[in-house]
């Protein structure tokens, strides 16, 4: 079975991995915001921008649309990387978890690794398609 | 009992993701056997749910009751959800999919504790 769509094979588990991202952290940040936004209303957006980031890329893998799909998840890469560096550099900046903190420790270090995975597949969707 | 049932549900969900990762492996397509412990781990969530709201509705210590059952309900769809997709694929990954909703399960399970502890 080498079909590269995301309705069949490896392309499906990589959905249901960002559908569980998109649900967990748009869930948590939903929570975040409507219980404490004042708290720390700047790890408390960026969690709502991750997960919509998440519902977005879930949304494209899902329904095959691979240049919205390399979007979200190239912002996604650069989000981890960018908000995991501060965390670890001035945990100050973020007085509460997001997903990303401390490069998504916080979520078995998934985080990390889920763009690099969607990357690696996206590449090899497209090579297959050629 | 929040405990006991958490704990079950962790480790019930923990051996199905372990069993479904072999399957994976070994090129193993969704089976009956699957569908019969994916269908034990969904009892487990919903006793869970069930002691859960009893919990929150009777203890008197301060409990984030919304997160909490929110878990729980979020606990509740993922084995179904797990079966339709599971069933749907017809390779490996059937059994792939499984992996992941009973990682997702064994995970929130121990968060549900976290939450109920404060």
């Amino acid at each position: 079975m080498a079909d590269p769509g995301t309705q069949h094979g490896f392309g499906r588990v990589v959905v249901a991995i960002y559908a569980v991202f998109a649900l967990s952290a748009s869930a948590r940040s939903l929570y975040q915001l409507a219980t404490k936004a004042a708290e720390a209303p700047m790890a408390y957006s960026l969690s709502a921008l991750a997960g919509i980031v998440y519902v977005v890329a879930t949304f494209a893998l899902a329904t095959n649309r691979p240049k919205l799909a390399l979007g979200t998840i190239a912002f996604e890469l650069v989000g981890v990387l960018t908000v995991g560096t501060l965390t670890v550099v001035d945990a100050s900046l973020f007085p509460d978890q997001t997903v990303w903190s401390d490069f998504g420790s916080g979520y078995g270090l998934v985080p990390l690794v889920l763009p690099f995975v969607g990357l690696a597949w996206l590449r090899r969707n497209s090579t297959h398609a050629r | 009992m929040i405990n006991q049932i958490a704990y079950t549900v962790f480790w019930l969900s923990a051996v199905v993701a372990l069993v479904a990762a072999w399957m994976t492996i070994r090129h193993t397509q969704f089976n009956d056997a699957m569908f019969y412990a994916v269908s034990a781990v969904e009892v487990g969530t919903l006793a869970l749910l069930g002691t859960g709201i009893a919990g929150v509705v009777t203890t008197d210590r301060h409990v984030a009751g919304t997160l909490l059952i929110s878990y729980l309900v979020t606990l509740v769809l993922v084995p179904p959800v797990t079966i339709l997709w599971g069933v749907a694929e017809k390779s490996r990954w059937g059994t792939g999919v499984v992996l992941i909703g009973m990682w997702t399960v064994a995970v929130m399970s121990i968060r549900v504790l976290q939450v109920w502890h404060g």
